[in-house]
């Protein structure tokens, strides 16, 4: 009898992510579509409004490049841990403490109009973001405590730390007991990219970080011996890479670059700090990472695609009436499905034709 | 004494959900899945709970559709890991994703309202009984099903054939392949009831202890489930001693707020995340006790 | 139907992208036979096992039991029809008891079965407790209950999978014992093994592998050991060249009371070991599995670090290297081969060119913190070149080549730097004849090269094949050394049970 056998690939294939990576996407639409004549809404329009129509205008794909920055940023931070299988899932929280750190900075120095305020807000998100996620890497290397779990925890931490702050000490004094910050002055501000969007230059830091995690994963000593302890530790051990070096590496470089993100978040759309600075980019983020094979370019690719979808959802709210849910289950099912297709990454699948031997043993 | 009846009849009620969210997912993963999504399974069973009362006036159909939802959804993560060898730790994220955006589908025309409760279960004599009965027998229903859950899942796991099969499973799936248990029917059973639980769990949260639908009220809880297995080190009396700890702890701030102290609500709100942080760096630090008990295959990829 | 065969196998095949594994093998097995399948690692014999025993689909081929075609879809399915199965690599769970263990293959409370596992016990001469858990048991209990496992599931043929390769020589007499009663009673046994002696004692008939294919079947008791071994290997082989009378060189390495103690509560501790590894010389290390080998080697390759006091219980060329990790260690001449290639050895979805650097870079493969991705690549291709690697190139994944072309590959990475000490931990176990031998000549040329070598080996015949010395292990103790030429196998069986002074009782070689 013929049938299908999976096997392992001899040789990896570079097309192998791409093609995981758009048969999630396929999936996606195809589950899209179910969940579209679920609110009654046709497949056809709903897909179109969400994947095409923020294309359309101008203002749309300010939009998408708008939400990539911090999702590029961020996710570019999380692969190098991913790929060491270091778990870093709070970037949401390290994002909150990069707003906070930056913010800082920003009442301190409100009214100066130097270009260095910004660069100094950047260098203080990213700090923020580190010493966040150092926390966990400290907890994770000297007291074994997992870091999925550690960051997690330190996210809620951030958000009511974000809360209190906001309610009291970094209150706007003249804000009618509003739970924000001052209005950032121009020189805390990213400029715009585009006219007549809300496109900003933090996109660059993004750009920037993704061409570094290029030569760093293809080149570096450091990249290499951490994804060797992701994929076989027992294979690190042996070669003496040390995993407690790793562990702060992914950390550091993940939380830096949320902190960054969420520089982007206060000095860029929002322009002060406030309840809600992000919706979910820490969590996407995760996704974005996954989605993007865990290589810096597919990252790229990936990043835009999710920012897409987040715009998407907000389009398809306005023209056809979808709930922004929508986003929410659209991130999930990119994730799953990319997830269900990731075994063809290193396993290949074959048909074995009928064997001649075996119909001859067969009696009749 | 009024405050001593508050905190021991409010702990057990506040860890109720905790209790079957923790039990869920300590049976998923002694047989070897650790699945991450508990948060968003939870979330789904709230909102489905929530809205399958509001419909149908039934609790028992409230509680069944929770289980149902959470079941299905953790049966993807059974599938991704169990057929398409996916890594149980972006699985688990991955299911948590998906819950939490169809939790705030599913309860998107029900946000902000509210449900009467479940009644508590009158004991009889037992209700009557002055201080012992006001804290232990004047619970609802689901409060005295979540401690004969305990019981249950501690039976079987430590005392049956069927505790045996799972363990092992959890040990080495390829040893247990072998041998020739249906290692992947055994773990795909252990999720979906560790999935049927967390929606119970969260069904609990909705339609019982708050009693109201609001989208992100989990808050956190699943991923504190998650710790527990760990804190309790893959045991169940410890596993269920942390979640009345953590029980108790939400009752802190009702009663730091009734003493009228004035400690920023912010910080009462960390206040589980905190210890959460604490206890897992203190229970982690011993290697040799966290791996006594712990599955020796969870987390791995399934080789077989 | 006397003559109705229990099991017969007609033109099965099996392929996997790289080797194929069995090329249409015929084989039958009479009930009461004890059935040798005999042939050289890599001959096919695992995947013709895991084929009956229903753990690997064949691509092609008839499966008869008891004269009726089967299709034997999976372990449940095979132990159903009545085949069991006790692998080399025992499948028990070491956090359950012997009985809980059984319980799981076998129906019936732990009670009723403690009761029957003592009466099985004493019936076939195999001593197990019951209630006593796994974790701690020897190598030989775990046999034990494999064995009673299958017996209590009432098989009619019973597969032992090297049954004999990680027991103590005294322990073989015994299992042959049981075996024997087994096969009085009726119950067929395929017995694989390629150890001639050990089939010419037990057998009745043998049929023999080669490349994946029978060639032949024959009378066990007739043949000789020498016509044996043509037709497994295909044509009669010389042992290494290994030139006999040697001065000992100057001590490289040098390990004075070493003591260290796992994670892990279940395996055995280092005690006070003392050991001394001299210029030109290979060191044999023999002893059942489990007794600290593992712990050994890693100590000693720097995966397990001392503390600073002890800084000076390892020594490499008067320089004390006890606190250092492996990859200083390597930089200082010190190299490591270890027993399992995919996935310690090698990482097994990169590639060789990437797989070439895992224990290399100190050696100018590193600029500035960035790979030289091209002197890497050189370096992997150089390296298949040397071994003889067959592979699709420095590009392909480790996991694609067969396990003998991947420890060539992995013991020519090693060698490449020419290092003054090697360590290499089974270097040929589960290797194919040709790699086999391929890899010991290397280690021998890098002894006459001047390097030290240690070996730990669970098969005694490669340590007498290439050893100059030996010691043996037991319960975390080291025997003191002696010479290979001086030593019988009688009395390293004895010292592998404990008995160090059997060892050096002919000389007074006390440290």
């Amino acid at each position: 009898m013929s049938r299908l056998v999976i096997e392992a690939r001899p040789e990896r294939s570079i097309w192998a992510p791409v093609q995981v990576s758009l048969l999630a996407v396929l999936l996606t639409c195809l589950g899209g579509s179910v969940l579209f004549m679920i609110y009654g809404v046709s497949p056809i329009k709903g897909l179109d409004a969400i994947f095409i129509d923020p294309l359309r205008t101008s203002y749309g794909i300010g939009e998408i490049l708008l939400k990539m920055a911090p999702l590029l940023l961020i996710a570019q931070g999380l692969a190098i841990g991913f790929r060491a299988q270091i778990w870093n899932i709070g970037a949401e929280g390290q994002l909150i403490v990069g707003a906070i750190a930056a913010t800082a900075l920003a009442i301190q120095f409100n009214g100066t109009t130097s270009p260095l305020l910004l660069p100094a807000m950047v260098l203080a998100g990213m700090i923020g973001g580190m010493i966040w996620a150092g926390i966990a890497a400290f907890l994770r290397s000297q007291f074994n405590a997992n870091e999925i779990l550690v960051t997690f925890m330190l996210t809620s931490v951030a958000l009511q730390l974000l809360y209190y702050l906001i309610a009291g000490p970094m209150r706007d004094p003249s804000g009618f007991n509003f739970p924000q910050s001052i209005r950032f002055g121009a020189a805390a501000k990213f400029p715009i990219l585009i006219e007549g969007t809300r496109a900003n230059a933090s996109l660059y830091i993004g750009l920037v970080a993704s061409a570094v995690a290029v030569i760093f994963v293809q080149r570096s000593l450091v990249s290499y011996k951490m994804s060797v302890g992701g994929i076989a530790p027992a294979a690190a051990t042996y070669a003496g890479y040390s995993s407690k070096k790793a562990i702060w590496l992914a950390l550091l470089i993940s939380g830096g670059a949320a902190g960054m993100a969420g520089v982007g978040e206060v000095s860029g759309p929002l322009g002060m700090l406030q309840r809600n600075i992000s919706p979910g980019y820490g969590y996407a983020g995760i996704i974005v990472a996954v989605l993007g094979g865990l290589h810096p370019i597919g990252i790229i690719f990936a990043a835009a695609l999710m920012a897409l979808v987040y715009v998407g959802g907000d389009f398809a709210l306005l023209s056809v009436g979808l709930p922004n849910a929508v986003t929410g289950i659209f991130q999930g099912m990119l994730l799953t499905f990319y997830l269900a297709c990731s075994f063809l990454l290193t396993s290949r699948i074959r048909w074995i034709k009928p064997n001649a031997l075996a119909q001859e043993a067969s009696p009749d | 004494m009024e405050v001593l009846i508050f905190i021991v009849s409010g702990t057990l009620a506040a860890a109720t959900a905790l209790i079957f969210a923790a039990m869920g997912e300590l049976v998923a993963e002694k047989s070897g899945v650790l699945n991450l999504g508990v948060e968003g399974m939870m979330a789904t069973g709230a909102a489905m709970g929530f809205v399958a009362l509001t419909q149908s006036g039934s609790y028992t159909v409230g509680f069944l559709a929770a289980a149902v939802l959470g079941c299905l959804l953790s049966l993807i993560h059974a599938v991704l890991t169990l057929v398409f060898r996916a890594d149980q730790t972006a699985s688990g994220l991955a299911i948590g994703i998906l819950g939490l955006g169809l939790s705030s589908a599913i309860g998107k025309s029900y946000e902000g309202r509210t449900v009467a409760g479940l009644p508590e279960l009158n004991l009889g004599p037992l209700s009557d009984i002055p201080i012992i009965g006001q804290m232990f027998f004047s619970q609802d229903i689901m409060v005295y099903l979540s401690i004969m859950l305990v019981l249950a899942t501690w039976y079987v796991l430590t005392r049956t054939k069927l505790g045996l099969v799972i363990r092992a499973v959890g040990e080495s799936p390829e040893n247990a392949h072998a041998l020739g248990l249906k290692v992947r029917l055994i773990r795909a059973s252990c999720v979906g009831f560790g999935g049927a639980m967390a929606g119970i769990g969260g069904a609990y949260m909705s339609t019982a202890y708050t009693p109201l639908w609001a989208e992100g009220m989990i808050a956190g809880r699943g991923w504190i489930v998650v710790a527990l297995t760990v804190f309790g080190t893959w045991i169940v009396p410890r596993v269920t001693f942390g979640a009345y700890l953590f029980g108790s702890m939400s009752l802190l701030e009702l009663s730091i707020q009734a003493f009228g102290w004035s400690i920023p609500s912010q910080a009462m709100s960390v206040l589980p995340y905190v210890v959460t942080i604490i206890m897992l760096a203190a229970i982690s630090r011993n290697l040799s006790f966290i791996r006594r008990n712990s599955p020796a295959s969870l987390g791995a990829v399934l080789k077989i | 139907m006397a003559d109705t065969p229990l099991l017969r196998l007609r033109g099965v095949s099996k392929s996997y992208p790289a080797v194929l594994a069995n090329d249409a093998v015929n084989l039958d097995v009479m009930p009461g036979e004890i059935h040798a399948v005999l042939g050289e690692n890599g001959a096919g014999k695992s995947t013709l096992m895991k084929i009956i025993y229903g753990s690997v689909r064949p691509d092609a081929g008839t499966v008869e039991w008891n004269g009726e075609q089967v299709d034997i879809q999976s372990p449940l399915v095979a132990r159903e029809l009545g085949i069991g199965m006790v692998f080399q690599h025992f499948s028990l769970f070491e956090t359950l008891t012997a009985a809980e263990n059984i319980s799981l293959a076998v129906p019936g409370t732990i009670a009723e079965l403690s009761d029957r596992i003592r009466a099985a016990s004493e019936q076939f001469g195999l001593d197990v407790e019951p209630n006593s858990r796994v974790q701690a048991m020897t190598v030989g209990e775990r046999q034990r209950i494999e064995i009673l496992r299958c017996i209590l599931q009432e098989p009619k043929l019973i597969i032992m999978d090297e049954p004999t390769s990680v027991l103590p020589p005294q322990g073989i007499a015994k299992l042959f014992e049981t075996l024997r009663r087994l096969a009085s009673e009726g119950i067929g046994i395929i017995f694989i093994s390629h150890k001639l002696d050990e089939i010419k004692a037990l057998c009745d008939t043998a049929t023999v592998m080669r490349a994946g294919r029978v060639v032949g079947v024959v009378d066990a008791k007739v043949e000789d050991a020498r016509s044996l071994t043509r037709l497994m290997i295909g044509h009669e082989i010389s042992a290494p060249t290994h030139s006999g009378d040697r001065s000992a060189g100057r001590a490289v390495l040098d390990v004075s009371r070493l003591n260290y103690t796992p994670q892990d509560p279940f395996a055995p501790s280092l005690k006070d070991i003392t050991l001394s590894l001299r210029s030109g010389q290979i060191t044999g290390i023999a002893g059942v599995s489990g007794n600290g080998q593992d712990a050994l080697t890693r100590a000693l390759a720097g995966e397990f670090v001392q503390g600073p006091q002890d800084a000076g219980a390892i020594v490499l060329d008067g320089k004390a290297i006890g606190v250092l990790g492996p990859d200083q260690r390597r930089e200082q001449g010190l190299h490591f081969v270890p027993e399992e290639r995919l996935g310690r050895g090698a990482v097994p979805i990169h590639t060789l060119s990437e797989n070439a650097g895992l224990t290399t870079h100190h050696a100018g493969l590193v600029n500035w913190g960035m790979l030289k991705l091209g002197k890497r690549r050189a370096l992997a291709q150089g390296t298949i070149d040397a071994m003889d690697v067959r592979c699709g190139g420095p590009d392909a994944t480790a996991q694609s080549l067969s396990g003998g072309n991947l420890q060539k590959f992995i013991v020519g990475r090693e060698l490449a730097l020419r290092p003054k000490v090697l360590i290499a931990s089974q270097p040929t176990w589960g290797v194919d004849v040709g790699a086999a031998a391929a890899i010991r000549q290397k280690l021998i040329d890098l002894r006459n090269e001047g390097a030290a070598i240690l070996i730990v080996s669970e098969e005694i015949e490669e340590i007498f094949e290439i050893c100059d010395d030996i010691q043996v292990m037991f319960r975390g103790q080291l025997s003191p050394p002696a010479q290979i030429q001086t030593t019988s196998i009688d009395e390293v069986g004895l010292a592998m049970a404990g008995d160090f002074a059997a060892l050096s009782g002919r000389e007074a070689a006390h440290v």
